[in-house]
């Protein structure tokens, strides 16, 4: 069995986001880019389960879009544990044009599991493994929580409303991962880190897609309210204000 | 000149900083309040690569720089240095010292646990009577034949109680005086070695400080490192680097205090505005900045000078003793910043300066790497 592993290179979760003076560009100057979290764990799920069914999951692969200054985040993914690595050389666009590069190039690889996170943590598009799954003519399943396998049989449970659903599916199958895939994001040793050094990245030229859609202006959110202090002791005060001003309760 | 770091050292400060960050923080006050031995840590720690990080692939090390060094010890140290200073003595005294000095056999046998984690080393040097003056060594080696005959008392050994293999420093020829001392390996296990109780100190209090008595141990002639006679400069030479991590942590104990000062300082409010907004404060944070970033330029610079092969002693000195200085400073202004709350466990900052004092004083006291830099000082202007 083969698992492709999608990576998304997203800014770190406490950055602060800045943009262009004319609201049409995210400024990315000082950033530092990280794995989209779910992608991690997503990744460590993969791992976990090469680790315990070393027979059966012959190789991890992880991919991402990107320009060459992505490589330092698939390399770390390599340390981490994955096999070997591609980037698709293409600037960041729309979700489909995103989830097409991805496809294009892995089509007609025999991957028997693709996953990928259920969103990035940065334009939050929730669309690029749904897309993928549909260009490479796989099943699919979102909202994944846990990912088990049974010999070839891939068991996955999803989060639905009022409790969980478990389910088997056949691959190929693009699975859609959320948190609880796994627990804590595989933390790379000094020996994959050293290993990562000799381990396949393969850089694939983009292919002609046209994004569906083009990103004509951003929007800051408005500014944080000024903080209002309670007295300690004024508890309907303060009752009254989360109840009519702020309406949390 | 150039001031970029690899992208793999970039990946060992991240990889620390995520297990400092996310594993260490949820029970440091906990094992500092107890003085528990931070077992599964140094477990975890051991997995990951770090207590044998700067040995030789060959002997199962991770094979990494000493600046990758540098860096992981500070994002260790700016949560617990109890931790780091065991990630310390095991890394840059114990195999250090086995891996640059000692027999292939050694290294077969003592070297590959000790970089794998699986045991922890211990560096035995310092006496009741001798801690900076280490020529007047008491512990006796006496030569047997083909065997060496232990007697003495160590004292302030960290890892003493859980380390598996001593590095022990004693001295065979009296008549001698320092070119009489030797380096020996010696197994914790061995009969006529008795621990002393867990030192109840005022910082660091989850590593694992103790007395170490030898009664007649017998240490096999094989498990002498170098020549005979060779045990001083052994200590000297491993001390050179053992600095360098104990530089490091003093760094990493002022830097991660300076990060809870500085968002401290822009959280709480006083006179109507963040106290970040006070010059009285605003300043203290620009000294503490300009500090540990000088610390972390001489940490990094005596790093480099090591991987280059370079004479590196008088700049891990310098940084040794500066670091250790601006640790104290710095993590008393953290304390201050803080106010009251500074002044509490839960804030994390007076455990960080408790832990600071220590580094001026072990493994070469601020006082000792005054002597080392003046007489180099002396020597060259």
């Amino acid at each position: 069995m083969n698992i492709l592993v999608c990576i998304s290179n997203v800014p770190d979760t406490t950055t602060r986001i800045k943009y262009s003076a004319d609201m049409k560009e995210v400024d990315y100057s000082g950033v530092q880019w990280i794995i989209n979290p779910w992608d991690e764990l997503a990744l460590t799920r993969a791992i976990e389960l090469k680790e315990a069914n070393p027979a059966l999951v012959q190789k991890i692969t992880v991919i991402t879009a990107g320009r060459a200054d992505v490589e330092a985040t698939l390399r770390k993914a390599l340390a981490c544990g994955a096999d070997d690595a591609i980037r698709v050389d293409a600037a960041s666009g729309d979700s489909l044009y995103t989830a097409s590069q991805l496809a294009n190039a892995v089509k007609g690889d025999a991957y028997d599991v693709i996953l990928c996170g259920i969103e990035s943590s940065d334009y939050n598009n929730s669309a690029v493994g749904g897309m993928m799954a549909e260009l490479l003519d796989y099943n699919s399943v979102s909202a994944v929580s846990s990912l088990n396998l049974d010999g070839n049989t891939i068991k996955v449970t999803r989060e639905i409303d009022g409790g969980k659903q478990n389910i088997e599916v056949a691959g190929p199958v693009v699975l859609i991962v959320q948190k609880g895939i796994a627990i804590n994001p595989r933390i790379p040793s000094m020996r994959g880190i050293m290993t990562a050094r000799t381990k396949p990245l393969k850089v694939v030229p983009a292919t002609d897609v046209i994004p569906a859609s083009r990103v004509v202006s951003y929007e800051a959110p408005p500014a944080k309210s000024a903080c209002k202090m309670i007295a300690p002791d004024h508890i309907e005060e303060l009752v009254n204000l989360l109840h009519n001003e702020a309406r949390v309760i | 000149m150039n001031f970029e770091f690899t992208e793999e050292q970039l990946m060992i400060q991240q990889a620390a900083r995520d297990y400092a960050q996310r594993e260490l923080i949820q029970d440091v006050i906990e094992r500092d309040t107890h003085a528990i031995y931070p077992e599964k840590h140094v477990k975890a720690l051991a997995e990951l690569g770090f207590m044998g990080m700067l040995v030789d692939p060959e002997y199962d090390g991770g094979g990494m720089d000493t600046v990758s060094y540098v860096l992981a010890m500070e994002e260790i140290s700016k949560v617990d240095a109890s931790v780091s200073v065991i990630m310390s003595v095991n890394n840059s005294l114990v195999c250090y010292g086995l891996d640059k000095f000692g027999s292939k056999e050694q290294k077969e046998k003592y070297l590959k646990p000790l970089a794998r984690g699986e045991k922890i080393g211990a560096f035995l040097l310092s006496e009741p009577e001798a801690g900076s003056d280490a020529t007047s060594q008491r512990t006796t080696a006496e030569d047997k034949g083909d065997y060496y005959l232990l007697n003495g008392t160590k004292n302030w050994i960290t890892n003493g109680n859980t380390a598996g293999t001593y590095l022990v420093i004693a001295q065979t020829h009296p008549e001698k005086g320092h070119k009489g001392i030797n380096v020996l390996i010696v197994d914790r296990n061995s009969p006529g070695i008795s621990v002393g109780p867990h030192e109840d100190k005022m910082g660091m209090r989850s590593s694992d400080t103790h007395s170490v008595m030898f009664n007649d141990v017998k240490v096999p002639k094989e498990n002498r490192i170098g020549e005979d006679g060779f045990g001083f400069k052994f200590a000297m030479m491993t001390l050179e680097g053992g600095r360098i991590g104990i530089a490091s942590q003093a760094l990493g104990l002022a830097s991660g205090a300076f990060e809870r000062a500085v968002k401290y300082a822009k959280e709480r409010k006083a006179f109507g505005t963040e106290i970040a907004n006070h010059q009285a404060i605003a300043f203290k944070l620009a000294d503490m900045a300009v500090k540990i970033e000088n610390a972390r330029n001489l940490c990094l610079k005596a790093a480099w000078l090591k991987d280059q092969g370079k004479p590196y002693g008088y700049a891990s000195a310098m940084a040794k003793y500066y670091a250790a200085e601006i640790a104290m400073e710095v993590t008393t202004e953290a304390v201050q910043i803080h106010g009251g709350y500074g002044y509490v466990k839960e804030y994390h900052v007076e455990r960080l300066m408790r832990e600071a004092k220590l580094t001026q004083i072990y493994e070469g006291t601020s006082e000792i790497q005054q002597i080392v830099i003046s007489r180099q000082v002396l020597k060259d202007f």
